[in-house]
């Protein structure tokens, strides 16, 4: 997939001291990301398409690039209905 | 985790639904910029993530600005819920320049006529629409936020489509939340069935046509439903709301409750009164429930509904909430809807001093 992912307005993803853990703080939401998800989030910076943030976690992690292609569509697919990530 | 800073209960505007306590704060109680500024570093410190400043309405606080900025400088996500008519382009400027992150415009009805009339604010509405230009061309999301109630309903459909006309990122369609001044007005802002049958088909219709472009959030109403809301996400589990002249709260509607010594963040620091204080911890969890609720697999979900709606309508703020079928005092919601079929539509329009009778 070429679409390239991005934050929409009003969103940011950042480390929180206190928690110890990445947040994703959207208008009137917090997202709490799991493992998965928050790997997959680090690569969204306005210019990596989908493929792109695939092939990067296949590089990087030991699962079939398909089951990691599912997770990633999964994880974005799920986060644009919710109004946090624009494809 | 979340901070609701009510700043102030003034405001310009007198909606009839507005939810804040009928007894409001006065000017002169309210807490001062230092006081704001102690408890928003409290707040970092204790994990909170995103402060909601509101009120009344918070923009008639000149040191808004100064908050905004020091709690985007603790790395808090800041939003504005705000009614826009004070919103001018130098105070966006401002906003903007301080690191304001979000802001939420009320709007009274779909055009100005009715939102206008519904406001007691002539002009209000047209002040709006400029106030969600200057939003959206400050590049900053807009929520536009549309209370529905029987004397609106029939225009939900218009009120989406000016959401999308002004470019708003998320809508948020939401039934009156009988609290406060809403419940005093009850009678004659409580929707038919019909009515809110109506509202369901065109919120889903629309959510369906905007999917992945604009969110639609839908707050449905208690009186129709057959389970309660999680009331906050839960008695002291991810909300503090602090009014005007400090007091914190588990929920904004809670200074109604009898029983209880809310304390003050001019006495305490909010750490202690989130993890030691009384009224924090009165109904957090299960383990105050009633046994109907105890019993209940969805006791993790609602957290046995509303404590205040238990009150106003059951006369007990340990009940199960009466938006429950399971609750022996569900009929009150149906009585509820029965009284304000075909009732007045006279409304009181909520003034700082009113019922000083
Ligand atoms: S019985 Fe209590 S926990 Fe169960 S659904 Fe009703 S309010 Fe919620
Ligand atoms: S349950 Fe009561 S205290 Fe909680 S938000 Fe609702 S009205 Fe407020």
């Amino acid at each position: 997939m070429a679409a390239v992912p991005t934050f929409r307005r009003g969103v940011k993803f950042r480390f929180d001291a206190v928690r110890n853990a990445w947040v994703l703080l959207a208008p009137e939401k917090l997202f709490m990301p799991d493992e998965t998800a928050v790997e997959i989030l680090k690569l969204v910076d306005g210019t990596r398409s989908i493929d792109a943030i695939v092939d990067d976690l296949a590089a990087r992690f030991d699962a079939p690039r398909e089951m990691i292609a599912e997770d990633v569509a999964a994880t974005f697919a799920n986060l644009s209905t919710r109004g946090a990530v624009q494809l | 985790m979340g901070l609701i800073a009510e700043l102030t209960h003034r405001c310009p505007l007198q909606c009839a639904y507005c939810s804040n306590p009928l007894a409001l704060d006065d000017r002169k109680a309210e807490l001062t910029t230092d006081e704001w500024r102690r408890v928003l570093g409290e707040a970092a410190a204790l994990g909170i993530l995103q402060v909601h400043f509101s009120g009344g309405e918070p923009m008639a606080r000149r040191d808004l600005v100064e908050m905004v900025a020091h709690a985007s400088s603790l790395g808090l996500y800041t939003n504005i819920i705000t009614s826009g008519v004070l919103l001018t382009d130098e105070a966006m400027a401002a906003l903007l320049a301080a690191g304001i992150d979000h802001i939420q415009l009320s709007f009274q009805d779909a055009a100005a006529p009715a939102a206008d009339r519904f406001s007691g604010y002539r002009g209000g509405h047209a002040k709006k629409l400029d106030a969600a230009r200057r939003i959206c061309e400050a590049g900053l999301p807009l929520t536009a936020n549309f209370v529905v109630h029987k004397q609106n309903a029939e225009r939900v459909g218009e009120m989406i489509a000016l959401g999308e006309a002004l470019g708003a990122e998320r809508i948020e369609i939401a039934h009156t939340q009988y609290y406060g001044w809403a419940l005093l007005n009850r009678n004659a802002l409580l929707p038919t069935f019909a009515q809110l049958e109506h509202v369901n088909g065109v919120v889903a219709a629309a959510r369906q046509r905007l999917n992945g472009r604009i969110t639609i959030d839908y707050v449905v109403p208690d009186y129709y439903a057959a389970r309660p809301k999680a009331c906050m996400g839960g008695w002291g589990n991810r909300f503090i709301n602090i009014s005007p002249s400090g007091k914190a709260l588990p929920c904004h509607a809670a200074e109604t409750l009898p029983g209880f010594q809310f304390p003050t963040v001019r006495d305490v620091s909010l750490a202690e009164i989130w993890v030691d204080s009384d009224a924090f911890s009165r109904f957090r969890g299960v383990d105050w429930m009633p046994e109907l609720c105890r019993a209940c697999d969805r006791k993790e979900i609602d957290w046995g509904g509303c404590r205040c709606q238990a009150l106003a309508l059951a006369g007990d703020a340990a009940a199960t909430d009466p938006a429950c079928a399971h609750s022996p005092d569900h009929h009150l919601m149906g009585a509820a809807v029965t009284a304000a079929d075909g009732a007045p539509l006279d409304l009181v329009p909520r003034r700082l001093r009113t019922l000083s009778a």
